[in-house]
């Protein structure tokens, strides 16, 4: 493959969950979701069930990265930062590193600017975690002792997937 | 780039339909939505035009059960045909895993199939990979029409590694779900070498 594959380990998962859990309490927003640059939801907290995630975290990734080519068309590297203002709830969308997104649904019993300042804390923990995660995934790579559970997959358990 | 997360035992998967203006990319999604069972598809999110041409890239989530304790989650991109949205497709094949390459049969459109190819290679390299091993399907979409060039002809014109190459007629379900799965199939088996 092009790209090394994003693993996340438990110990990871649990240390980035706390810090978007944490994110969420202190900003006093409704949701806040960190999805990867590609559109997969990595992780999650607040009132999540009341939004269609998946949606949510493949149009944000296609909102970022076409205001990434809008960035590079007038010349600047990226915009990290995409604020959405609604009737009621309003978007902040913001990069993390160089492959998350971290968005944070607010509404009135939160400003936008308590939401920057606690996203600019939460950010460089993240950053942290994210180098974490891919200095293993880079070490796992190359560790002959590392098995991984997908080195037997066989025909059948494919066929499976697709109910034959 | 697959996204594997040991934490909730979830392999994500992303794959894109490419290929020229009105070949079909969209309805191989939406057949795909209208048959899988309601709990196991997402919602299908179509950024279209008012005319229903693809704008930006339609989405459809599909959850696919498991492999060694896994859950299976396909992630399925189209990109917009129309020549002029190249920056748009170009976005799209980012972190992509596969790719299904859907060609439209009419005998008119074959320069578009092979310009689109074309196009496919050179974005493909700008977001990091290679066309020649990127897991890859070839669907000959539109089977069923009556300027169809032969398969012959198609394959002559339009395969150049060996890849799977399957007959369809997209709006009536033929070969949709035997394309997914070729493609399915060799990014699961990449997954095994990785």
């Amino acid at each position: 493959m092009a790209k090394l594959d994003l693993v996340m380990f438990e110990e990871e998962y649990k240390l980035l969950q706390e810090i978007i859990s944490r994110l969420q309490a202190d900003s006093s927003s409704k949701v806040v979701f960190l999805v990867d640059k590609n559109g997969q939801q990595i992780a999650a907290a607040g009132d999540v069930r009341s939004i269609d995630a998946t949606s949510l975290a493949s149009l944000t990734a296609g909102n970022v990265a076409a205001t990434d080519g809008l960035a590079k068309l007038i010349g600047e590297k990226e915009f990290t930062l995409l604020f959405h203002e609604g009737e009621k709830d309003n978007l902040h969308i913001s990069i993390v590193g160089k492959r998350g997104i971290l968005v944070v649904i607010f509404d009135m019993n939160s400003s936008l600017a308590l939401v920057r300042l606690r996203v600019k804390k939460a950010s460089r923990d993240l950053q942290e975690i994210f180098e974490k995660v891919e200095q293993r995934a880079q070490s796992t790579a190359g560790d002959s002792n590392f098995e991984s559970p997908f080195s037997e997959i066989t025909d059948e358990d494919i066929d499976k997937l697709f109910g034959d | 780039m697959t996204f594997i997360n040991y934490a909730s035992r979830e392999i994500n998967c992303k794959i894109v339909y490419y290929g020229p203006g009105l070949c079909g990319k969209t309805t191989n999604i939406q057949w795909i939505f209208e048959q899988a069972n309601p709990e196991k598809r997402g919602k299908l999110v179509s950024l279209a035009t008012e005319t229903d041409r693809t704008l930006f890239f339609d989405f459809l989530p599909l959850d696919m059960g498991t492999v060694k304790g896994f859950k299976v989650r396909f992630h399925l991109y189209t990109v917009p045909g129309q020549v002029f949205y190249d920056a748009s497709r170009k976005l799209i094949l980012r972190g992509c895993d596969g790719m299904i390459f859907v060609a439209d049969s009419q005998r008119p459109r074959m320069e578009a199939n092979i310009e689109s190819i074309a196009n496919l290679a050179t974005n493909l390299k700008e977001n990091g990979f290679d066309i020649r091993t990127i897991p890859y399907v070839l669907q000959l979409n539109k089977r069923d029409m009556p300027t169809a060039a032969t398969v012959d002809e198609m394959e002559r014109l339009l395969r150049f590694r060996n890849e799977p190459m399957i007959a369809a007629v997209a709006n009536q379900g033929t070969g949709v779900i035997e394309t997914l799965k070729a493609c399915a199939r060799q990014i699961l088996m990449e997954l095994q070498k990785s």
